[in-house]
Protein backbone atom coordinates (compact mmCIF):
# COMPACT_ATOMS: atom_id res chain seq x y z
CA UNK A 1 0.00 0.00 0.00
CA UNK A 2 1.16 3.42 -0.98
CA UNK A 3 2.33 5.85 1.54
CA UNK A 4 -0.39 8.46 0.73
CA UNK A 5 -2.86 5.34 1.22
CA UNK A 6 -1.83 4.88 4.55
CA UNK A 7 -1.94 8.30 5.71
CA UNK A 8 -5.91 8.38 4.50
CA UNK A 9 -6.36 5.26 6.59
CA UNK A 10 -4.62 6.56 9.45
CA UNK A 11 -6.65 10.11 9.39
CA UNK A 12 -9.83 8.34 9.15
CA UNK A 13 -8.99 6.09 12.51
CA UNK A 14 -7.95 9.17 14.31
CA UNK A 15 -11.08 10.91 13.32
CA UNK A 16 -12.75 8.20 14.41
CA UNK A 17 -11.31 7.87 17.61
CA UNK A 18 -12.24 11.74 18.25
CA UNK A 19 -16.02 11.70 17.11
CA UNK A 20 -16.34 8.76 19.38
CA UNK A 21 -14.45 10.80 22.28
CA UNK A 22 -17.08 13.67 21.44
CA UNK A 23 -20.10 11.03 21.25
CA UNK A 24 -19.17 9.65 24.81
CA UNK A 25 -17.96 13.42 25.98
CA UNK A 26 -21.63 15.25 24.98
CA UNK A 27 -24.12 12.58 23.74
CA UNK A 28 -23.20 10.30 26.79
CA UNK A 29 -21.59 12.68 29.39
CA UNK A 30 -22.48 15.92 30.69
CA UNK A 31 -20.00 18.17 28.78
CA UNK A 32 -23.21 19.78 26.89
CA UNK A 33 -24.77 21.11 30.27
CA UNK A 34 -21.72 22.69 31.13
CA UNK A 35 -21.98 26.58 30.21
CA UNK A 36 -19.17 29.11 29.78
CA UNK A 37 -21.42 31.52 30.28
CA UNK A 38 -20.37 34.20 33.20
CA UNK A 39 -22.43 33.15 36.45
CA UNK A 40 -22.36 34.18 40.26
CA UNK A 41 -22.51 32.58 43.52
CA UNK A 42 -24.65 32.91 45.68
CA UNK A 43 -24.88 31.00 49.40
CA UNK A 44 -27.89 29.25 51.11
CA UNK A 45 -27.71 27.78 54.68
CA UNK A 46 -30.07 24.10 54.64
CA UNK A 47 -31.32 22.37 58.05
CA UNK A 48 -31.11 19.13 55.83
CA UNK A 49 -29.83 18.95 52.35
CA UNK A 50 -30.89 15.15 51.40
CA UNK A 51 -28.84 13.73 48.88
CA UNK A 52 -27.78 16.66 47.11
CA UNK A 53 -24.68 16.41 45.37
CA UNK A 54 -21.99 18.97 43.78
CA UNK A 55 -23.04 20.01 40.17
CA UNK A 56 -26.50 19.20 41.03
CA UNK A 57 -29.31 21.49 38.97
CA UNK A 58 -30.55 24.88 40.34
CA UNK A 59 -33.99 25.55 38.98
CA UNK A 60 -36.24 27.64 38.49
CA UNK A 61 -39.83 27.06 37.31
CA UNK A 62 -38.37 23.64 36.17
CA UNK A 63 -35.84 25.35 34.06
CA UNK A 64 -32.06 24.93 34.46
CA UNK A 65 -30.70 28.21 35.37
CA UNK A 66 -27.47 27.00 37.45
CA UNK A 67 -24.95 24.26 39.33
CA UNK A 68 -24.26 24.09 43.01
CA UNK A 69 -20.69 24.72 43.65
CA UNK A 70 -19.92 23.80 46.88
CA UNK A 71 -21.98 21.97 50.24
CA UNK A 72 -20.29 22.68 53.15
CA UNK A 73 -20.70 21.86 57.06
CA UNK A 74 -21.17 25.02 59.17
CA UNK A 75 -20.58 23.66 62.58
CA UNK A 76 -21.78 27.04 63.95
CA UNK A 77 -25.05 26.67 63.36
CA UNK A 78 -25.15 22.82 62.53
CA UNK A 79 -26.72 24.11 58.97
CA UNK A 80 -25.67 23.16 55.34
CA UNK A 81 -23.56 25.73 53.60
CA UNK A 82 -24.67 25.89 49.77
CA UNK A 83 -22.71 27.76 47.76
CA UNK A 84 -24.61 27.83 43.82
CA UNK A 85 -23.56 29.39 40.38
CA UNK A 86 -26.21 31.35 38.86
CA UNK A 87 -26.10 32.40 35.26
CA UNK A 88 -25.93 35.97 34.70
CA UNK A 89 -28.50 36.17 32.56
CA UNK A 90 -31.10 35.60 35.35
CA UNK A 91 -31.63 37.99 38.00
CA UNK A 92 -33.61 36.55 41.22
CA UNK A 93 -34.87 39.39 44.09
CA UNK A 94 -33.13 39.15 46.92
CA UNK A 95 -36.33 37.91 48.98
CA UNK A 96 -36.26 34.57 46.71
CA UNK A 97 -36.86 31.30 48.26
CA UNK A 98 -34.89 28.17 47.87
CA UNK A 99 -35.69 24.65 48.23
CA UNK A 100 -34.67 20.79 48.06
CA UNK A 101 -37.05 19.36 45.62
CA UNK A 102 -36.62 15.84 43.97
CA UNK A 103 -37.34 15.17 40.72
CA UNK A 104 -39.93 12.38 40.96
CA UNK A 105 -40.24 10.09 43.51
CA UNK A 106 -36.82 8.59 43.71
CA UNK A 107 -34.68 10.46 41.25
CA UNK A 108 -32.42 12.85 41.95
CA UNK A 109 -32.30 15.88 43.83
CA UNK A 110 -31.86 19.52 42.74
CA UNK A 111 -32.26 23.24 44.31
CA UNK A 112 -35.71 25.11 43.22
CA UNK A 113 -36.09 28.87 43.33
CA UNK A 114 -38.93 30.87 43.88
CA UNK A 115 -38.85 34.11 42.62
CA UNK A 116 -39.82 36.56 45.53
CA UNK A 117 -41.04 40.28 45.09
CA UNK A 118 -38.26 42.29 46.07
CA UNK A 119 -36.80 45.21 43.94
CA UNK A 120 -33.43 44.57 44.90
CA UNK A 121 -31.64 42.18 43.08
CA UNK A 122 -29.54 39.10 44.48
CA UNK A 123 -25.89 40.12 43.84
CA UNK A 124 -22.75 37.60 43.44
CA UNK A 125 -21.91 36.41 47.52
CA UNK A 126 -25.66 37.37 48.42
CA UNK A 127 -26.89 34.50 51.01
CA UNK A 128 -30.40 33.78 50.39
CA UNK A 129 -32.67 33.32 53.80
CA UNK A 130 -35.70 31.51 53.06
CA UNK A 131 -34.68 28.01 52.54
CA UNK A 132 -36.83 24.62 52.84
CA UNK A 133 -34.77 21.55 53.94
CA UNK A 134 -34.95 18.31 51.98
CA UNK A 135 -37.84 16.23 52.32
CA UNK A 136 -36.71 13.18 54.15
CA UNK A 137 -38.98 9.83 53.24
CA UNK A 138 -38.22 8.06 56.98
CA UNK A 139 -39.05 11.45 58.19
CA UNK A 140 -42.58 12.11 56.64
CA UNK A 141 -43.33 7.91 57.08
CA UNK A 142 -42.82 7.75 60.50
CA UNK A 143 -44.97 11.63 60.89
CA UNK A 144 -47.61 10.43 59.28
CA UNK A 145 -48.18 6.63 61.72
CA UNK A 146 -47.41 8.75 64.20
CA UNK A 147 -50.04 11.14 63.61
CA UNK A 148 -52.39 8.05 62.60
CA UNK A 149 -51.92 6.40 65.80
CA UNK A 150 -52.65 9.40 67.46
CA UNK A 151 -56.09 10.01 66.17
CA UNK A 152 -56.39 6.12 66.86
CA UNK A 153 -55.67 6.72 70.40
CA UNK A 154 -58.22 9.52 70.59
CA UNK A 155 -60.79 7.92 68.84
CA UNK A 156 -61.23 5.44 71.73
CA UNK B 1 19.21 -31.97 52.09
CA UNK B 2 15.59 -31.95 50.48
CA UNK B 3 14.43 -28.70 52.53
CA UNK B 4 17.73 -27.15 51.61
CA UNK B 5 16.99 -28.28 47.80
CA UNK B 6 13.36 -26.31 48.12
CA UNK B 7 15.02 -23.14 49.32
CA UNK B 8 17.36 -22.93 47.08
CA UNK B 9 14.91 -23.47 44.33
CA UNK B 10 12.33 -20.84 46.02
CA UNK B 11 15.60 -18.15 45.71
CA UNK B 12 16.22 -18.93 42.20
CA UNK B 13 13.01 -18.65 41.04
CA UNK B 14 12.14 -15.14 43.25
CA UNK B 15 16.24 -14.18 41.67
CA UNK B 16 15.00 -15.17 37.84
CA UNK B 17 11.69 -12.89 38.48
CA UNK B 18 13.23 -10.01 39.74
CA UNK B 19 15.81 -10.12 36.59
CA UNK B 20 13.05 -10.13 34.20
CA UNK B 21 11.82 -7.25 35.91
CA UNK B 22 14.35 -5.34 35.75
CA UNK B 23 15.06 -6.02 31.90
CA UNK B 24 11.70 -5.04 31.21
CA UNK B 25 12.11 -1.81 33.68
CA UNK B 26 15.63 -1.18 31.61
CA UNK B 27 13.50 -1.82 28.09
CA UNK B 28 11.12 0.52 29.02
CA UNK B 29 13.52 3.27 29.91
CA UNK B 30 15.21 2.48 26.59
CA UNK B 31 12.03 2.59 24.51
CA UNK B 32 11.06 5.75 26.35
CA UNK B 33 14.24 7.62 25.68
CA UNK B 34 14.07 6.61 21.69
CA UNK B 35 10.06 8.25 21.39
CA UNK B 36 11.99 11.37 19.94
CA UNK B 37 11.63 8.97 16.19
CA UNK B 38 7.98 10.40 16.41
CA UNK B 39 9.38 13.58 15.43
CA UNK B 40 12.42 12.50 13.40
CA UNK B 41 10.73 9.92 11.35
CA UNK B 42 6.77 10.34 11.99
CA UNK B 43 6.23 8.14 8.74
CA UNK B 44 7.22 4.89 10.91
CA UNK B 45 4.75 5.42 13.34
CA UNK B 46 1.73 6.25 11.40
CA UNK B 47 2.73 2.72 9.47
CA UNK B 48 2.58 1.44 13.06
CA UNK B 49 -0.61 2.88 13.50
CA UNK B 50 -2.44 1.66 10.46
CA UNK B 51 -1.28 -1.89 11.34
CA UNK B 52 -1.87 -1.98 14.76
CA UNK B 53 -5.11 0.49 14.75
CA UNK B 54 -6.95 0.14 11.42
CA UNK B 55 -6.94 -3.57 11.27
CA UNK B 56 -7.97 -3.96 14.94
CA UNK B 57 -10.85 -1.72 14.20
CA UNK B 58 -13.18 -4.19 12.78
CA UNK B 59 -13.13 -6.78 15.78
CA UNK B 60 -12.98 -4.38 18.48
CA UNK B 61 -16.50 -2.56 16.88
CA UNK B 62 -18.00 -5.82 16.46
CA UNK B 63 -17.42 -6.74 20.09
CA UNK B 64 -18.37 -3.28 21.15
CA UNK B 65 -21.58 -3.93 20.01
CA UNK B 66 -22.05 -7.43 20.83
CA UNK B 67 -21.28 -6.14 24.49
CA UNK B 68 -23.55 -3.22 24.17
CA UNK B 69 -26.93 -5.52 23.04
CA UNK B 70 -25.68 -7.86 25.95
CA UNK B 71 -26.02 -5.43 28.41
CA UNK B 72 -28.79 -3.63 27.35
CA UNK B 73 -30.86 -7.30 27.63
CA UNK B 74 -29.11 -8.11 30.97
CA UNK B 75 -29.89 -4.74 31.88
CA UNK B 76 -33.23 -4.38 30.96
CA UNK B 77 -33.84 -8.14 33.03
CA UNK B 78 -32.53 -6.77 36.26
CA UNK B 79 -34.02 -3.31 36.36
CA UNK B 80 -37.28 -4.01 35.34
CA UNK B 81 -37.82 -5.85 38.50
CA UNK B 82 -37.58 -2.83 40.33
CA UNK B 83 -39.71 -0.75 37.69
CA UNK B 84 -36.54 1.73 36.74
CA UNK B 85 -35.88 0.80 32.92
CA UNK B 86 -35.42 4.27 31.90
CA UNK B 87 -31.71 3.81 33.71
CA UNK B 88 -31.08 1.36 30.61
CA UNK B 89 -28.57 3.89 28.86
CA UNK B 90 -27.39 4.94 32.71
CA UNK B 91 -26.11 1.71 33.38
CA UNK B 92 -24.98 0.68 29.91
CA UNK B 93 -23.09 3.85 29.39
CA UNK B 94 -21.51 3.72 33.05
CA UNK B 95 -20.33 -0.04 32.42
CA UNK B 96 -18.98 0.80 29.40
CA UNK B 97 -17.13 4.43 29.98
CA UNK B 98 -15.61 3.24 33.87
CA UNK B 99 -15.22 -0.65 32.64
CA UNK B 100 -15.70 -2.62 29.97
CA UNK B 101 -14.98 -0.25 27.39
CA UNK B 102 -11.13 0.29 28.37
CA UNK B 103 -10.85 -3.63 29.82
CA UNK B 104 -11.58 -5.58 27.30
CA UNK B 105 -10.27 -3.13 24.46
CA UNK B 106 -7.22 -4.28 26.23
CA UNK B 107 -7.97 -7.81 26.33
CA UNK B 108 -8.69 -8.11 22.66
CA UNK B 109 -5.90 -5.85 21.83
CA UNK B 110 -2.96 -8.01 23.45
CA UNK B 111 -4.95 -11.21 21.42
CA UNK B 112 -5.04 -9.13 17.94
CA UNK B 113 -2.51 -6.40 18.16
CA UNK B 114 -0.01 -8.10 20.88
CA UNK B 115 0.56 -11.36 19.44
CA UNK B 116 1.75 -9.90 15.82
CA UNK B 117 4.13 -7.41 17.34
CA UNK B 118 5.76 -10.26 19.38
CA UNK B 119 5.64 -13.09 16.74
CA UNK B 120 7.09 -9.79 14.30
CA UNK B 121 9.58 -8.54 16.29
CA UNK B 122 10.42 -12.55 17.44
CA UNK B 123 10.90 -14.05 13.77
CA UNK B 124 12.93 -11.01 12.80
CA UNK B 125 15.55 -11.31 15.90
CA UNK B 126 15.33 -15.34 15.08
CA UNK B 127 15.99 -14.52 11.20
CA UNK B 128 18.82 -11.62 12.81
CA UNK B 129 17.44 -8.96 11.11
CA UNK B 130 18.21 -6.52 14.41
CA UNK B 131 21.66 -8.03 14.38
CA UNK B 132 22.13 -7.08 11.22
CA UNK B 133 20.50 -3.81 11.59
CA UNK B 134 23.03 -3.42 15.01
CA UNK B 135 25.97 -4.23 12.41
CA UNK B 136 25.17 -1.57 10.30
CA UNK B 137 24.87 0.77 12.91
CA UNK B 138 21.28 1.46 12.63
CA UNK B 139 19.41 1.38 16.06
CA UNK B 140 16.82 -1.39 16.18
CA UNK B 141 15.01 -0.18 19.34
CA UNK B 142 14.74 3.39 17.59
CA UNK B 143 14.10 2.19 14.29
CA UNK B 144 11.81 -1.27 14.61
CA UNK B 145 10.63 -0.91 18.37
CA UNK B 146 10.07 2.27 19.20
CA UNK B 147 7.70 3.56 16.26
CA UNK B 148 5.62 0.17 17.15
CA UNK B 149 5.43 1.01 21.02
CA UNK B 150 3.80 4.83 19.87
CA UNK B 151 1.69 3.37 17.43
CA UNK B 152 0.44 0.85 20.34
CA UNK B 153 0.28 3.38 22.89
CA UNK B 154 -1.48 5.89 19.97
CA UNK B 155 -4.17 3.83 18.17
CA UNK B 156 -5.24 1.89 22.27
CA UNK B 157 -7.47 5.02 23.70
CA UNK B 158 -8.89 5.62 20.15
CA UNK B 159 -10.16 1.89 19.76
CA UNK B 160 -11.20 1.87 23.66
CA UNK B 161 -13.08 5.03 22.43
CA UNK B 162 -14.92 3.33 19.33
CA UNK B 163 -15.83 0.37 21.77
CA UNK B 164 -17.86 2.63 23.97
CA UNK B 165 -19.57 4.46 21.53
CA UNK B 166 -20.54 2.17 19.54
CA UNK B 167 -21.41 -0.50 22.97
CA UNK B 168 -23.39 2.39 24.24
CA UNK B 169 -25.06 2.30 20.35
CA UNK B 170 -25.40 -1.49 20.92
CA UNK B 171 -27.23 -0.79 23.70
CA UNK B 172 -29.75 2.48 22.51
CA UNK B 173 -31.02 -0.18 20.23
CA UNK B 174 -31.66 -3.12 21.81
CA UNK B 175 -33.30 -0.84 24.86
CA UNK B 176 -34.99 1.66 22.81
CA UNK B 177 -35.63 0.21 19.36
CA UNK B 178 -35.92 -4.00 20.52
CA UNK B 179 -37.34 -3.58 24.13
CA UNK B 180 -39.09 0.19 23.46
CA UNK B 181 -37.67 2.35 26.15
CA UNK B 182 -38.44 5.55 25.69
CA UNK B 183 -35.29 7.36 23.73
CA UNK B 184 -35.55 10.74 25.14
CA UNK B 185 -35.29 9.10 29.34
CA UNK B 186 -32.89 6.56 27.69
CA UNK B 187 -30.68 9.44 26.82
CA UNK B 188 -31.62 12.32 29.41
CA UNK B 189 -30.79 9.49 32.67
CA UNK B 190 -27.01 9.00 30.67
CA UNK B 191 -26.57 12.34 30.70
CA UNK B 192 -27.26 12.95 33.93
CA UNK B 193 -25.39 10.37 35.35
CA UNK B 194 -22.22 9.95 33.50
CA UNK B 195 -19.70 12.84 34.15
CA UNK B 196 -17.48 13.67 31.49
CA UNK B 197 -14.24 14.07 33.81
CA UNK B 198 -15.47 11.29 36.21
CA UNK B 199 -16.67 8.69 34.19
CA UNK B 200 -15.49 9.47 30.28
CA UNK B 201 -11.98 10.93 31.42
CA UNK B 202 -10.35 8.32 34.06
CA UNK B 203 -11.70 5.54 30.93
CA UNK B 204 -9.29 6.96 28.82
CA UNK B 205 -6.46 7.48 31.05
CA UNK B 206 -7.27 3.80 31.69
CA UNK B 207 -6.88 2.92 28.29
CA UNK B 208 -4.02 4.69 27.91
CA UNK B 209 -2.13 2.77 30.86
CA UNK B 210 -3.68 -0.14 29.60
CA UNK B 211 -1.58 0.28 25.94
CA UNK B 212 1.20 1.27 27.56
CA UNK B 213 1.20 -2.27 29.19
CA UNK B 214 0.29 -4.23 26.58
CA UNK B 215 2.55 -2.64 24.15
CA UNK B 216 5.13 -2.70 26.09
CA UNK B 217 4.93 -6.37 27.27
CA UNK B 218 4.22 -7.67 23.47
CA UNK B 219 7.77 -6.00 22.31
CA UNK B 220 9.63 -7.22 25.67
CA UNK B 221 8.27 -10.82 24.82
CA UNK B 222 9.52 -10.67 21.07
CA UNK B 223 12.30 -8.57 22.42
CA UNK B 224 13.61 -11.43 24.72
CA UNK B 225 12.80 -14.50 23.26
CA UNK B 226 14.59 -17.60 22.43
CA UNK B 227 15.00 -17.06 18.23
CA UNK B 228 13.89 -20.80 17.60
CA UNK B 229 9.95 -21.52 16.22
CA UNK B 230 9.43 -22.70 19.70
CA UNK B 231 10.73 -19.44 21.52
CA UNK B 232 8.33 -17.26 19.10
CA UNK B 233 5.49 -19.59 19.57
CA UNK B 234 6.10 -19.31 23.55
CA UNK B 235 6.91 -15.75 23.63
CA UNK B 236 3.28 -15.29 21.60
CA UNK B 237 1.48 -17.13 24.09
CA UNK B 238 3.19 -15.32 27.17
CA UNK B 239 2.18 -12.15 25.66
CA UNK B 240 -1.44 -13.02 25.59
CA UNK B 241 -1.14 -14.34 29.21
CA UNK B 242 0.71 -11.63 31.10
CA UNK B 243 -0.68 -9.39 29.12
CA UNK B 244 -4.75 -9.79 30.00
CA UNK B 245 -3.28 -10.68 33.60
CA UNK B 246 -1.68 -7.26 33.76
CA UNK B 247 -4.43 -5.69 32.47
CA UNK B 248 -7.06 -6.79 34.84
CA UNK B 249 -4.57 -6.35 37.63
CA UNK B 250 -4.12 -2.52 36.57
CA UNK B 251 -7.93 -2.24 36.24
CA UNK B 252 -8.42 -3.17 39.91
CA UNK B 253 -5.35 -0.94 41.18
CA UNK B 254 -6.61 2.06 38.48
CA UNK B 255 -10.32 1.54 39.27
CA UNK B 256 -9.56 1.41 43.44
CA UNK B 257 -7.56 4.88 42.87
CA UNK B 258 -9.97 6.86 40.66
CA UNK B 259 -13.55 6.06 41.84
CA UNK B 260 -13.10 4.66 45.71
CA UNK B 261 -12.99 8.82 46.20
Amino acid sequence: MSNHKIDVWVGLFVLLGIIALVFLALRAGNLSSFSFAETYAVQAKFDNIGGLKVRAPVKSAGVVVGRVADIRFDDQTYQANVTFNIDKAFEFPSDTSASILTSGLLGEQYIGLDAGGDDLMLASGDSITLTQSAVVLEQLISQFLYGTAEKEGAAD
Amino acid sequence: MKAVTTLAGIGAFTRRKLVVLGQLARFFMQLLMRCGVIFQRPRLTVQQVHFIGNYSLIIIAVSGLFVGFVLGLQGYYTLNRYGSEEALGLLVALSLTRELGPVVTALLFAGRAGTSLTAEIGLMKAGEQLSAMEVMAVDPIRRVLAPRFLGGVIAMPILAAVFSMVGIIGGWVVGVLLIGIDSGAFWSQMQNGVDVFNDVLNGVIKSVVFGVAVTLIALFEGWQCKPTPEGVSRATTRTVVAGSLVVLGLDFVLTALMFSN
